[in-house]
């Protein structure tokens, strides 16, 4: 870092007095979450991005900046952003990200949960990690590089993931003296790669992440751009936690049997967060796999004092919440079931297509038997295919007899048990699924169900 | 690869605080549900006795279906063990001690020159687990308390030394958590990952929580030392030059109490303990613990040989 923007523990205190003590009790509960992910290359200033905007926001409290200033005068440097989020003793010797961190900073309107990707091409596993969660992915450019290989590495994930909204930084514009060209030149190639990716939302905002332009506040040096601050962006974007207008699906996680000696008695109720739609009392429902319909009896929520423990009914459930739900007939649920809505349910299958990321350095061959995880249900599967892997450069899907780490591929899988499963184009939760090492539980790649047939039962 | 749209969607009708206790009960049914001994480490702190109550809420209306364990330092505030003994009682729970005191008086462990207990408490933990056999460890643990903590999984392996390797850690995708583990290893789960101190304090305040007293405004006698309030008793004395005062003051975090600090605070419920927080210029670590002062990675440290 070349210039010093050490934020000085007294202006910010100064800064903070206030600012929340005056906050609305009141609209502080009814802030709403969301979800980030960053993923930029190397040196492209995303640490210090993700400073400035903690900085910014008031989420870096004096005891973290005199710490940050200790180690960084220490090393004889200017004030290092990066120490804010590099937490690990490797990172800190090596001066890289290694993991994914997570972040927590909040304004008046939102909370906001960041994911701290790594930009290394070796941790592009971590990148993945970050934005299977992610609302926004805060992709960042370096305005003097333009787009590298791990920006359409990136950009490929964030579209693979179907991350709802793509924002990409274009970091160091006071280093190009604020030159409209270039940030327009960037924003065009990222647009064509994003419509050849399926990325609906690109929003591209010319930033200095050291100096504070368009992070928190309008910078004077763009005068000719005319779109939102980050933080603005951030304020208003949608989310993806909300798939309540979608099919009920209802994965059960456990089932609560009290058989005590009181009102519970015969209590049977099924717990689970429900994945996507809405569920009331009285809804006629289908649980798979069996294919058996009921209805829905009722919706309990917990009510618990420091002694007692009780439930009381709810009239309705949205996705997003975790629930215990009764059903009108007695019948076979346990872990594994899914409950779905009567008039939209999506069967289930043996086989599956799907699009995978690799993310071991063990490679993956067609035959290799495997441990799948989808929703509450873990089975054996079976690699029968491999279809390909995607070529960055091309976008296209090259032939390829196995997977390597990093790798995006398509392959077919033979499962042991019926899996009630949506293309994740509809459904993130019942679309998605991990493939574990069944010999020591590593978690090997993550899995998005593609829409083609898949052989339903 | 091929072009589809996302369904148009705005935000979630779920507040903040309702996604955070769903996420964390969804947690705890994942390990009631493929676990066979799961055990939450219950301090009697604030963020422990939350935990229990989303872990509550989780298996309503049955019983929590874990037992508690909680390492003791000796070292305690006598309200902190009033509240842990009631709470086991009232709700007919199964509690565990594993006791420092036992492996400083058979010396298996050695007092610390500085009298500070916190690191010893890692042994009689691992050692617990083992003579357990637990598979699933309940943590109450955050990620924007500590550098290295913002790095940890939901679901964090331990290999059969209890260690942590932050540099091989599983990825964690969506709300899919990997619990295998093999014979020996077990795994270190954090339902509070995702929640912030002020997350924290708004939850006990909307739900009613009841905390130690020590939490709240108290007065109490204090000395200065290393710019924390030390309270002054049997496990810490004032040292020449160090002045004992009567001040105001509540706890942020509840530790051994030799090195853990009080702040100078007049707030007596939790909303006016939310509204302190939310303006603090101190994160709670930096204010109150002495023991993650030491060096740049002491939490790093302590974690991989097996700490919380």
């Amino acid at each position: 870092m070349s210039t010093t923007q050490a934020p000085q523990a007294g202006d910010l205190a100064q800064a903070l007095a206030g600012t929340h003590a005056e906050a609305d009790l009141a609209q502080l509960a009814q802030r709403r979450l969301l979800r980030l992910a960053t993923a930029g290359s190397v040196d492209d200033g995303k640490s210090t991005l993700v400073g400035r905007l903690l900085h910014d926001c008031k989420a870096i409290l004096a005891d973290q900046i005199a710490h940050v200033q200790t180690v960084s005068e220490a090393r004889g440097g200017d004030f290092d952003f990066a120490l804010l989020t590099d937490g690990l003793r490797a990172e800190r010797e090596q001066g890289i990200t290694i993991d994914v961190a997570y972040r927590y900073f909040a304004t008046d309107k939102r909370s906001f949960i960041l994911a701290d990707c790594p930009g290394h091409v070796q941790y592009t596993r971590n990148t993945v990690t970050g934005a299977s969660t992610a609302d926004v992915v805060i992709i960042l450019v370096d305005a003097r590089h333009g787009v590298l290989e791990q920006t359409r590495r990136h950009l490929a994930v964030a579209g693979l993931l179907r991350v709802p909204h793509v924002v990409l930084a274009v970091n160091k514009i006071d280093l190009v003296g604020y030159d409209e060209q270039v940030f327009r030149g960037i924003a065009k190639d990222v647009s064509e790669l994003a419509d050849q990716l399926g990325i609906a939302d690109v929003q591209a905002i010319p930033v200095s992440a050291l100096v504070g332009d368009n992070v928190v506040d309008h910078s004077a040096s763009t005068s000719w751009y005319d779109g939102p601050t980050l933080l603005e962006f951030l304020e208003s974007a949608t989310g993806r936690s909300d798939a309540s207008g979608q099919p009920l699906r209802f994965p059960v996680q456990y089932v609560i049997r009290p058989q005590t000696d009181d009102e519970y008695r015969d209590y049977r109720g099924y717990t689970g967060t429900v994945a996507s739609g809405t569920v009331s009392v009285g809804d006629p429902v289908i649980v798979l796999p069996a294919g058996r319909r009921t209805s829905v009896a009722g919706i309990d929520r917990a009510v618990i004092t420091a002694t007692s423990t009780a439930v009381e009914e709810r009239p309705a459930a949205v996705a997003g919440e975790a629930v215990t739900i009764r059903l009108a007939d007695d019948i076979d649920v346990a872990r594994g079931s899914v409950i779905v809505a009567a008039d939209s349910s999506p069967g289930t299958r043996r086989e599956l297509s799907a699009t995978v990321c690799w993310l071991s350095d063990r490679p993956l061959s067609v035959g290799a038997r495997l441990l799948i995880k989808h929703t509450t249900t873990t089975a054996q599967a079976i690699v029968t295919k491999i279809n390909g892997v995607l070529d960055l450069d091309t976008l296209g899907v090259i032939d390829a007899a196995g997977l390597d780490l990093n790798d995006i591929g398509k392959v077919q899988l033979k499962v042991a048990a019926p899996l009630a499963a949506d293309p994740y184009s509809s459904n993130n939760i019942t679309g998605s699924f991990l493939l574990i090492d069944a010999h020591d539980g590593w978690t090997l790649a993550a899995g998005m169900i593609d829409e083609e047939e898949g052989e339903l039962l | 690869m091929t072009a589809v749209d996302m369904p148009q969607a705005t935000i979630s009708p779920v507040t903040e605080l309702d996604a955070l206790e769903s996420e964390s009960i969804h947690v705890f049914r994942e390990v009631a549900a493929e676990f066979e001994r799961p055990v939450i480490l219950f301090s009697s702190g604030k963020d422990s006795i939350v935990m229990l109550h989303l872990a509550r809420k989780a298996f309503a209306p049955a019983g929590v279906p874990f037992s508690l364990l909680h390492v003791d330092t000796g070292h305690n505030f006598s309200e902190v063990l009033d509240y842990r003994d009631a709470t086991v009682d009232a709700l007919g729970l199964r509690l565990e001690v594993a006791r420092v005191e036992d492996y400083l008086a058979d010396g298996r462990l050695r007092e610390r020159s500085d009298g500070t207990r916190n690191p010893l408490q890692t042994i009689p933990l691992l050692d617990a687990i083992n003579a357990h056999r637990f598979d699933a460890v309940f943590g109450g643990g955050r990620r924007d308390e500590e550098r290295a903590r913002a790095k940890e999984r939901i679901f964090s392996l331990r290999d059969e030394f209890g260690q942590w390797d932050p540099r091989n850690q599983r990825p964690e995708l969506w709300s899919l958590y990997n619990g295998k583990h093999k014979p020996g290893e077990h795994v270190r789960v954090f339902p509070l990952s995702n929640w912030t101190e002020l997350d924290v304090w708004s939850y006990i305040a909307r739900e009613g929580i009841a905390l130690p007293s020590i939490y709240y405004a108290h007065e109490r006698d204090v000395f200065e030392r290393d710019g924390m309030l030390l309270a002054v008793g049997p496990y810490s004395q004032p040292r020449s030059g160090e002045t004992v005062e009567r001040r105001v003051v509540r706890y942020r975090t509840v530790g051994d109490m030799s090195c853990t600090g009080a702040v100078a605070s007049t707030a007596s419920s939790p909303a006016e303990v939310v509204v302190e927080v939310a303006a603090s210029e101190l994160t709670e670590r930096g204010a109150t613990r002495a023991d993650d002062r030491v060096s740049e990675a002491a939490m790093e440290d302590r974690k991989r040989e097996g700490y919380f």
